[in-house]
């Protein structure tokens, strides 16, 4: 399946990218990041240490244990920062 | 009745209080806080701001209902601002109202330790001597345990 997958903040920047469509065989958030981690160095940088990211599936957060089954937009971010 | 606007435009606070104040029918307390950049260190340039379109309005909605679900509000506005913004410059503004006072004030702030951690903003300040993403502190997420 494919999905879109954005990046925000420093997520962003460590990829240089943000957003890409992403062909995945991953069933939940984790074995999507295991997938991303292994492609260059730039994704290993970004996803080090998942306990210093959020995810967002479909504009609602999530755990990185969720299922990906029917979601589209997947979110990779920092713990937000506003107010 | 509530009101969310996430924009780049600066905003008048006085002016949005006064139309907000004017439509709550039955309030006795209304409770407003403006957020302003402020340059801690010295040196700051500016403060990016960074949001997640789509996302933002939904999550502050979902925050704004939860809070509406707990007191009983007449209305609430919340106002965030994003992209670049120099120091002194309202970044954000919560107005509550309801019948009494109490409610009003937790409401506000209970929108404000929301908004701080479960609205998809991110900060970065750009200083004289360089750039840096402001971290979430561990005080903002034990803000939220007090609800």
């Amino acid at each position: 399946m494919t999905v879109d997958v954005l990046y925000f903040a420093w997520v962003r920047e460590r990829i240089g990218l943000p957003r890409e469509i992403v062909e995945t065989g991953a069933e939940t958030v984790a074995e999507l990041v295991d997938e991303l981690r292994v492609r260059e160095p730039r994704y290993a940088a970004a996803f080090e240490d998942v306990s210093a990211l959020r995810v967002a599936l479909d504009q609602e957060l999530a755990d990185f244990d969720a299922s990906l089954e029917g979601v589209r937009e997947v979110a990779f971010f920092p713990p937000m920062t506003g107010g | 009745m509530a009101e969310v606007r996430v924009q780049t435009e600066s905003f008048d606070a006085g002016a949005e209080l006064n139309s907000f104040s004017e439509a709550q029918d039955g309030a006795g307390a209304v409770v407003s806080f403006t957020g302003v950049v402020r340059d801690v260190a010295g040196g700051l340039n500016a403060m990016e701001i960074e949001h997640y379109p789509g996302m933002t309005e939904k999550a502050i909605s979902g925050i704004v209902e939860h809070a509406k679900s707990r007191w009983p509000l007449t209305g609430a506005l919340v106002i965030h601002r994003y992209g670049r913004l120099e120091p002194g410059a309202q970044i954000m503004m919560v107005a509550t109202a309801s019948a009494h006072r109490l409610a009003a004030f937790e409401a506000a702030e209970f929108l404000m330790d929301y908004l701080k951690s479960r609205a998809p903003f991110w900060k970065k300040e750009v200083a004289r001597d360089g750039a840096g993403w402001v971290a979430a502190v561990e005080a903002d997420e034990d803000a939220l345990k007090r609800w």
